[in-house]
């Protein structure tokens, strides 16, 4: 166990981390020259292109040191959004150090304090890397600067590297020996192993990655997946190399995968607790909580016979993402669906790529909505978190949202914009906090639904990246909320209604007119596009009749090249939903989801 | 049998004394080697005898056929009159730019066998023809309406270009009423449409004519057809007119109703049963093709029953004759659509056929769409 060290790379976005973690991989020794160019870290074509990841891989790396002694460092990769902190803040608590890493030519950047903060919660040990001092941009000293003052660290301390020509590899994995301490935990008590990642493999079932805590786990066990209750039978145990590689055991300190029958990545929960089954009197690892969906949005498939397809594709994508719900639903203007739950938008933007994408699946997606409790006369209480599902509003009481309690990082320079944005949606409660010179934390109480459409791009945008943020959800505040119903050329399109505070009900719904305005094709007739609340029209846009669209001449050469466009016009159709008489394209429902400025 | 069906052929004269900002049809204005493309069009005949026997349309385009020297003409139809049989009651026409019409040139055609002259007008107002790049004047173009009267030739027609900034509607109706004058058996009023691909498109459109906005467009198209239904021509394509039914365009109504066409020349497009293909867009690569005895083609396509169907709507709705109603009942829905497009007015039908109306011209690459012609009715395949 002394020869163990459990470590993550966490990084402001493009400061390196994957580039690093392939580097440390090369010099392992795990991958040679070739190889080293088509693999990488996050391997879904999505994470690459948003430059994020989602999904924690996990990697154990052996090492010699310059003293010749040999290591097994394991690093564990941690998904780089704050739809997934819970992830996040499991892998940090199965390690015991990381590297921080920070972009020599850009230096301390919001992210990279909003890391500092995580691991300090984790009681984590630190070490900096200066990263990318190849750059002729690269101000070494500045950086170091920031290091001491923006995060309380020993400049001294901070490693130089650069991941891409592979200078200072060797320097990182020294000081991982170093710096981070070896963990801890008793190889002879009884099992107690935290759940961090789970991967769905089509011949074994769920891969469960995990870090054990205490006591050991072998082939032919019986463990008992804590807070599931769930038994299973232990058939493999070991650790990843990128592929994974059998082990005998794996034991305190170590971190490695488990094999053991689970049917599925929904058949465990990420932050459970493994423990023996006989171990009647087991306690869970802290931490543990039930993540639930807190985002919602009904899928359609465009074409309504491709009905089939798509649930067999929810039931192979929810294989592999524990925190997807769906369930069946039905829309009057769009048909059969799914109604699905999601941990964020950027949960739900992942969902509607890789559907689309891997699985083929060509769908609308409904703007989402939290879930909203209405009390009703009588005092019965409903949830509702589709708009279409709304009560009677002669019936309700009172309507309760779900808020949340926002912290903010940024520069204090940003404090007025970020104000301006929170209080724009419905922010209360605010508190602020000098935590450097120069460098504030804001917090705030928000409805849920006030940031799920586009308010971490907003505040991004706002605070020129320099922003960063975390919420925890807090609990159900009475609010006066209203139903938004648009219609289309008269026609109410049920997949387009929203759920608004009733103050924020008119500039919603005109927001949604001006999108379909720009995104419906003008047809051979007057389009009305309305928003209205209880029957009462609140917003209003038009789309022009297209009048004239003949071309002058159409004579021997033009007519392959007019067909053509015409076979493409099609095509596009095809994407088309029909609502009465109006085609409206995919885009229009995707949309409407959209923050107004883009 | 398809190859005993009379076709039309074309031959795509590849010459202009100037370019004109607005037209992408394939022509030089370096006229060095026109008087050797009536070799050229041997050449490449000689490729297709074996395909192609009969003819019943002659009709010489471009390009500015005009431009060719003295004789060349008539040399290229006696090569044609040779190579291929061209019946009795053809339509022979030739374009004509009203900068090239002389007596002498209009002796030739006759002579060659013409019988009927499309001439390139574009506008009778000078400052017009001026945004449009033409290079001769207004005077010039009612001269030779006037010369081609006096030799003789009754079937004539004009092509008119409107809907353009600078353009007035008294000025478009001052052109009009010019062109009556001359009691034209056949009259094309284009809209000016400006495609990417024109030469002087991209970096020098500030050279470029700007075209109206929709709804100026069709109070244009309106009144123009209006006019001209009141004076007792015949609206019979989108941007085609004729005094009689027998002044009806026989050559370009081939295009419209999928009959057989041989295009010779660069750039030019033939048809038949189902094929299409056509020649390369350069004089020189097309004549390297022709050295080689090989034709000088640059691409073809197999049009399939979907794609048949397809072009028969969208080319159909074009023209009075509109579409078989047996031809709407073969698509899945047609009978439903048709039915909407007759509530909005946009066509009607008419012994068994679906026309367009005025609105429905307007509109006529939009119908096609409202179609589902991928799916066939009830039967497969
Ligand atoms: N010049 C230079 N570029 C680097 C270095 N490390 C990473 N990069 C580049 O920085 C960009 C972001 O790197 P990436 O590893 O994807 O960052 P991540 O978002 O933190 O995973 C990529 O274009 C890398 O090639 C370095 O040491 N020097
Ligand atoms: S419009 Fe006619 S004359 Fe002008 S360039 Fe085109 S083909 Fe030549």
């Amino acid at each position: 166990m002394a020869r163990i060290r459990n470590f993550s790379i966490t990084a402001h976005i493009d400061h390196g981390k994957s580039t690093l973690a392939d580097r440390l991989i090369q010099y392992a020794g795990l991958v040679d020259e070739r190889e080293f160019h088509d693999q990488i870290l996050d391997n879904m074509d999505i994470e690459r292109e948003r430059g994020i990841t989602i999904k924690s891989q996990t990697v154990c790396l052996p090492y010699t040191s310059r003293s010749g002694e040999e290591y097994i460092l394991n690093l564990i990769d941690t998904p780089g959004h704050v739809d997934f902190s819970y992830e996040v803040s499991r892998a940090l608590a199965s390690c015991e150090g990381i590297l921080l890493l920070v972009d020599a030519s850009q230096g301390v950047e919001a992210q990279t304090q909003a890391n500092l903060y995580l691991a300090l919660e984790h009681d984590l040990a630190i070490i900096p890397v200066i990263n990318k001092i190849d750059l002729p941009a690269a101000d070494i000293e500045r950086t170091r600067e920031m290091i001491e003052a923006e995060l309380g660290l020993d400049p001294e301390k901070a490693i130089l590297c650069s991941a891409k020509e592979g200078k200072g590899i060797e320097d990182i994995f020294e000081a991982i020996t170093r710096e981070i301490p070896a963990p801890s935990g008793r190889v002879e008590a009884p099992l107690r192993a935290l759940i961090f990642d789970a991967q769905y493999d089509s011949f074994r079932g769920a891969i469960i990655s995990c870090r054990i805590f205490d006591g050991r786990v072998r082939p032919g066990d019986m463990i008992r997946l804590f807070s599931l209750g769930t038994v299973h039978k232990v058939e493999e145990v070991g650790v990843f190399r990128l592929r994974r590689e059998k082990r005998k055991e794996l034991g305190a300190g170590e971190v490695g995968y488990i094999i053991a029958g689970v049917k599925t990545v929904s058949d465990t929960r990420v932050g459970d607790t493994i423990v023996l089954e006989e171990d009647s009197k087991a306690l869970p690892l802290p931490g543990f909580k039930e993540v639930k969906p807190v985002v919602f949005s009904s899928i359609y498939p465009i074409n309504s016979d491709d009905n089939a397809s798509l649930a067999d594709a929810l039931e192979r994508y929810k294989l592999n993402d524990a925190a997807l719900t769906y369930q069946r639903d039905s829309s009057a203007a769009l048909g059969q669906g799914f109604r699905c739950g999601f941990l964020g938008l950027l949960h739900l933007e992942v969902f509607q790529e890789r559907l689309e994408r891997e699985f083929n699946q060509a769908i609308i997606m409904t703007s989402p909505s939290v879930r909203y409790k209405f009390v009703l006369a009588g005092g019965k209480e409903v949830t509702v978190e589709n708009p279409e599902y709304y009560p009677d509003p002669a019936l309700i009481e009172y309507a309760l949202e779900p808020y949340i309690r926002a912290t903010i990082l940024v520069p204090d320079r940003y404090m007025g914009a970020v104000m301006t944005l929170c209080l724009g949606r419905r922010g209360t409660n605010s508190h602020f906090n000098y935590i450097t010179r120069g460098r504030m934390e804001i917090n705030f109480d928000m409805p849920l639904a006030e940031i799920i459409h586009d308010f971490y791009d907003k505040l991004k945008t706002i605070t020129q990246g320099y922003g960063s943020f975390d919420y925890d959800l807090l609990d159900y505040r009475r609010d006066n909320l209203v139903k938004v119903d648009i219609l289309v050329n008269g026609e109410v399109v049920d997949a387009l209604a929203t759920i608004a505070h009733v103050d924020r009900a008119r500039p919603r719904a005109k927001e949604i007119c001006d999108r379909l305005r720009k995104e419906i094709p003008r047809h051979m007739f007057k389009i009305a596009i309305q928003g209205a609340v209880g029957g009462k029209i609140i917003a209003r846009s038009t789309i022009s009749a297209l009048r004239k669209d003949v071309t002058a001449k159409c004579y021997g050469g033009d007519i392959t090249r007019k067909r053509k466009l015409l076979e493409k016009q099609a095509k596009g159709k095809k994407r088309m939903k029909m609502i009465g008489k109006v085609m409206i394209p995919q885009s229009a429902f995707v949309a409407v989801l959209k923050s107004d400025d883009e | 049998m398809m190859n005993d069906i009379p076709a039309g052929l074309y031959v795509h004269v590849p010459f202009c004394r100037t370019k004109c900002p607005y037209c992408d049809f394939y022509s030089l204005t370096d006229l060095t080697t026109a008087a050797a493309f009536a070799d050229d069009i041997r050449s490449e005949a000689e490729l297709y005898r074996r395909d192609f026997r009969e003819f019943d349309s002659l009709y010489l385009g471009g390009g500015t056929p005009s431009v060719l020297p003295a004789g060349k003409i008539a040399r290229i139809t006696g090569i044609l009159r040779e190579l291929f049989s061209l019946s009795e009651s053809s339509e022979i026409t030739i374009e004509v730019n009203p900068d090239d019409v002389t007596k002498d040139k209009l002796e030739e055609y006759k002579d060659a066998g013409f019988n009927r002259i499309s001439v390139g007008v574009q506008s009778f107002v000078g400052g017009e023809l001026e945004i449009l790049g033409r290079r001769h004047d207004a005077r010039r173009a009612e001269r030779a309406l006037q010369l081609i009267r006096e030799e003789g030739f009754t079937n004539f027609g004009l092509d008119l270009i409107y809907g353009y900034q600078g353009q007035t509607r008294e000025s478009w109706l001052f052109s009009l009423e010019t062109a009556l004058r001359f009691s034209p058996r056949h009259l094309s009023c284009y809209q000016l449409t400006l495609s990417d691909s024109t030469p002087l498109g991209g970096k020098r459109s500030l050279l470029r004519p700007v075209i109206f906005e929709e709804e100026k467009q069709r109070s244009f198209f309106l009144e123009t057809s209006r006019l001209l239904t009141d004076r007792g021509y015949i609206h019979y394509e989108v941007s085609n007119y004729a005094r009689e039914e027998k002044y009806i365009a026989v050559h370009n109504s081939r295009y419209w109703r999928h009959l057989p066409y041989l295009g010779l020349g660069p750039a030019a497009h033939s048809f038949r049963g189902g094929r299409r293909w056509w020649n390369l867009s350069s004089l020189r690569l097309y004549r390297e093709s022709l050295r080689e005895k090989k034709r000088p083609l640059r691409g073809e396509e197999e049009l399939d029953r979907g794609r048949l169907l397809l072009e028969e709507l969208m080319l159909g709705f074009r023209t009075r004759e509109g579409v078989p109603l047996t031809l709407i009942r073969e698509i899945g829905g047609g009978e439903e659509v048709l039915n909407g497009l007759l509530e909005e007015k946009l066509v009607v039908v008419n012994a068994g056929r679906a026309a367009p109306t005025r609105e429905g011209f307007l509109l006529a690459d939009k119908i096609p769409l409202r179609f589902n012609w991928g799916e066939k009715n009830g039967r497969g395949g």
